[in-house]
């Protein structure tokens, strides 16, 4: 039989391009273990939301206008003149939100099993390194509106470089371009958040996946699946060993795992279509989420000469802006700040304990975990607040908790006793197999009572049952603290 | 887990952050699909508004089709005399003499509606009262010391305020009725609140369209979350 013309046409590609190895490497002879759980859809959906970003973005810049005079009218010129214009506006805006909710619950993740431990610390890093450029993305984005929370969001953060000692207030003037944010300042914005910071970000995205692909997936119970061989580049022969084991018989595996395509790529897709409710939900019936995605100060056009009530900055940054503004002294602060974000770089090293998995983690890691997330929600909320003198209170017990939380860790983690780890990769239940209990709980926290309507027909409808609440409040409770023993 | 995850989404879920500055708000009976409302909103706009606020994000034209007015009608009834109906809602008034008469130009009031919400915006507007230590002789309960006259005074009468004591400050209670003015209270709420619903309107024209599309948009988002575990499902048939 004749090869068909397309065929040809892609055999002259693969002869000349290892599209082959680049797919078999990194997608279909890529071993992932089994056992990925909830926290593992944020990885993918975070590519996901970068590449709606890249899309809505590039259609938003062909009508948008970087201009001091002109940028506040052309966002709304977009949301009202240009076709679907709207629709792009609110996938961005909301996008720029998702994108801190699936990063910040992928690097919860991390924490959970330990995902930063070796030989992962590389991962890390880039990882870290992604999210500092995407908070840079994100502030410069925000300016662009021009509305007043982005005028003095950014007069507020851009001031914070004067308070470096010496060479404050000259960097400051050199980051604005002048000595109040200005158009010179939007221009620069602009040109950073449609190119520079992207093509970093489309960097790093690349390292972190390499990196990643290189040492092999962590998994929930945090277990070794793979010995990563030492010589740092595999021998060929080993090479072709491996290849012809993975590919040609597909019983021959990594202990626990399977190929990343297809079984991950059709989970993923569940992941997204779920994730994409939620962000259809946003963008369709309440693309300003209460005043969060979109701020209301935002509405009303960059003024210098009037400065809002009360600046808070969108709330994926507020927790930092809580830390900075729960200490005192305006330079201590702003180094508070950013060794907030430091430490985070830090993790691989503070931690030392042998399991990498929260699941085999003695108790203290457990607490003092619970002790951080609820102190980075509760300095989120409070960014968003008035700093009155309770709430800064609050904020300072919270710094501590969160400072805490990393310095102390290099203490609390080798204390600890972990527990043994299992030979194998373990399975839990997921969602659906859960259902049926759901269920049961549902029926146990209701009853059925005959009500009668206002027709005088009478129904049996379910009713709230006390005693069954307060029976699963006590299992889970008794749940809880088992868990975190 | 399941704690962390509702702590999250309670967080990103609880309400809005709009200060009120302390006054309870009015609730603005707000139904966009009210075209009859939105039409006399749009009137009483260009009447009591127009003078000295624009809304230069939204022409003519637009409205009328998204109202259901033809454009006759539009330009008879509604638009300002000598209006063409591909004009934006300007303000006549031009922004020297405007800094002369109010020390600062009236605010474009294309997105009022989405900085100060609904409820603020018919309570401001409900909220005059007579204060003669003001310019315009009013001050008023939500926006106090405003540099606004109030430009409904005729319809609405003159209002004035009784005050309460607590914990040693005075402070304003409500807002009675002085002096009536030409229509009845009952009206002078419908009146206010349609300027509102066609301010809220103005604010997102597209806002209808984009809930009903909406509609569509979940549902064929849920088609693909069923097709998609289905195939996951079969997939990992194999996976033990």
């Amino acid at each position: 039989m004749k090869p068909s013309r397309l065929t040809l046409c892609g055999n002259w590609i693969l002869e000349r391009f290892p599209l082959t190895n680049l797919w078999n490497e990194h997608m279909a002879h890529y071993y992932a273990p089994k056992n990925f759980n909830f926290w593992y859809f944020f990885g993918s959906l975070a590519l996901l939301v970068l590449v709606n970003q890249f899309l809505t973005g590039i259609l938003l810049t062909m009508n948008y206008k970087p201009d001091a005079k002109l940028a506040f009218d052309s966002v709304e010129y977009i949301m009202r003149d240009v076709n679907w214009g709207w629709l792009v506006r609110y996938m961005h805006s909301t996008g720029a939100s998702a994108f801190f909710i699936v990063v910040y619950l992928h690097m919860f993740r991390g924490l959970l099993y330990g995902s930063f431990k070796h030989p992962r610390e590389l991962i890390w890093i880039f990882g870290m390194l992604l999210f500092v450029a995407l908070m840079a993305e994100a502030f410069m984005g925000y300016l662009l509106p021009w509305g007043q929370m982005s005028y003095w969001g950014a007069q507020v953060i851009i001031s914070l470089f004067s308070a470096i000692p010496v060479v404050g207030d000259e960097l400051s003037l050199w980051v604005r371009g002048d000595y109040v944010v200005s158009d010179a300042t939007l221009n620069r914005f602009f040109a950073f958040h449609v190119i520079a910071v992207p093509l970093v970000l489309v960097l790093l995205v690349f390292l972190h996946i390499v990196a990643l692909h290189e040492v092999g997936s962590n998994n929930p119970d945090g277990l070794d699946l793979k010995k990563i061989k030492q010589t740092g580049r595999r021998k060929s022969d080993e090479e072709e060993e491996e290849k012809i084991l993975r590919g040609n018989n597909p019983d021959l595996k990594i202990m626990d795992s399977i190929p990343f395509h297809p079984y991950y790529t059709v989970k993923d897709l569940v992941g997204v279509a779920v994730f994409l409710l939620f962000f259809a939900t946003v963008i369709f019936f309440m693309p300003e989420m209460g005043g969060y995605f979109l701020e209301h100060a935002n509405f009303i056009p960059a003024d210098p000469m009037k400065t809002p009530e009360h600046i808070a900055p969108v709330w994926y940054f507020t927790p930092f802006y809580a830390i900075l503004r729960a200490i005192p002294d305006k330079f201590a602060g702003v180094i508070g700040m950013g060794g907030a974000i430091v430490v985070l770089f830090l993790l691989p090293w503070l931690d030392r304990s042998k399991v990498r998995s929260i699941r085999y983690r003695g108790g203290i890691y457990k607490k003092a975990l619970l002790l951080f997330v609820i102190s980075f929600l509760a300095l989120g909320y409070l960014g968003t607040q008035p700093a009155t003198p309770t709430a800064t209170t609050f904020a300072r017990i919270f710094t501590v908790i969160y400072f805490g939380f990393f310095l102390l860790m290099p203490l609390y983690t080798r204390w600890e006793k972990s527990k043994p780890l299992p030979k194998h990769l373990t399975y839990q239940p997921s969602l659906e197999e859960r259902l049926p209990a759901l269920i049961d709980t549902f029926h146990e926290v209701t009853v059925l009572k005959q009500v009668q309507l206002q027709d005088g027909t009478v129904v049996n409808k379910r009713r709230p049952n006390a005693r069954g609440i307060l029976n699963v409040i006590t299992r889970l409770a008794i749940k809880l603290k088992k868990s975190l023993d | 887990m399941k704690n962390f995850i509702t702590l999250f989404l309670l967080l990103a879920l609880s309400g809005g952050v709009q200060a009120s500055q302390g006054v309870e708000l009015q609730e603005a009976d707000i139904d966009l699909t009210d075209n009859a409302s939105l039409q006399r909103g749009a009137k009483h706009f260009v009447t009591y508004c127009l003078g000295c606020h624009s809304i230069k994000h939204i022409r003519y034209l637009r409205i009328a089709q998204d109202i259901n007015v033809d454009q006759k009608k539009m330009l008879n009834d509604i638009a300002p005399e000598g209006a063409s109906i591909y004009d934006q809602l300007h303000s006549a008034m031009n922004a020297h003499d405007a800094e002369k008469w109010f020390g600062t130009q009236p605010p474009d009031l294309s997105l009022i509606a989405r900085s100060r919400g609904a409820d603020w915006l018919y309570s401001y507007l409900k909220g005059f009262y007579t204060d003669k230590t003001r310019p315009y002789g009013v001050n008023n309960i939500v926006f106090e010391d405003v540099g606004m006259p109030n430009p409904l005074w005729q319809l609405q009468g003159q209002q004035k305020p009784t005050y309460k004591t607590v914990d040693g400050q005075k402070s304003i209670d409500k807002l009675v009725l002085e002096e009536h003015g030409t229509i009845s209270e009952k009206e002078f709420d419908q009146v206010v609140n349609d300027l509102v619903n066609f301010l809220v309107y103005v604010g997102e024209p597209m806002q209808l369209e984009r809930k009903s599309m909406g509609k569509y948009v979940i549902f064929f988002i849920l088609m693909l979350l069923v097709l998609s575990y289905l195939l996951k499902k079969e997939y990992w048939k194999d996976v033990h």
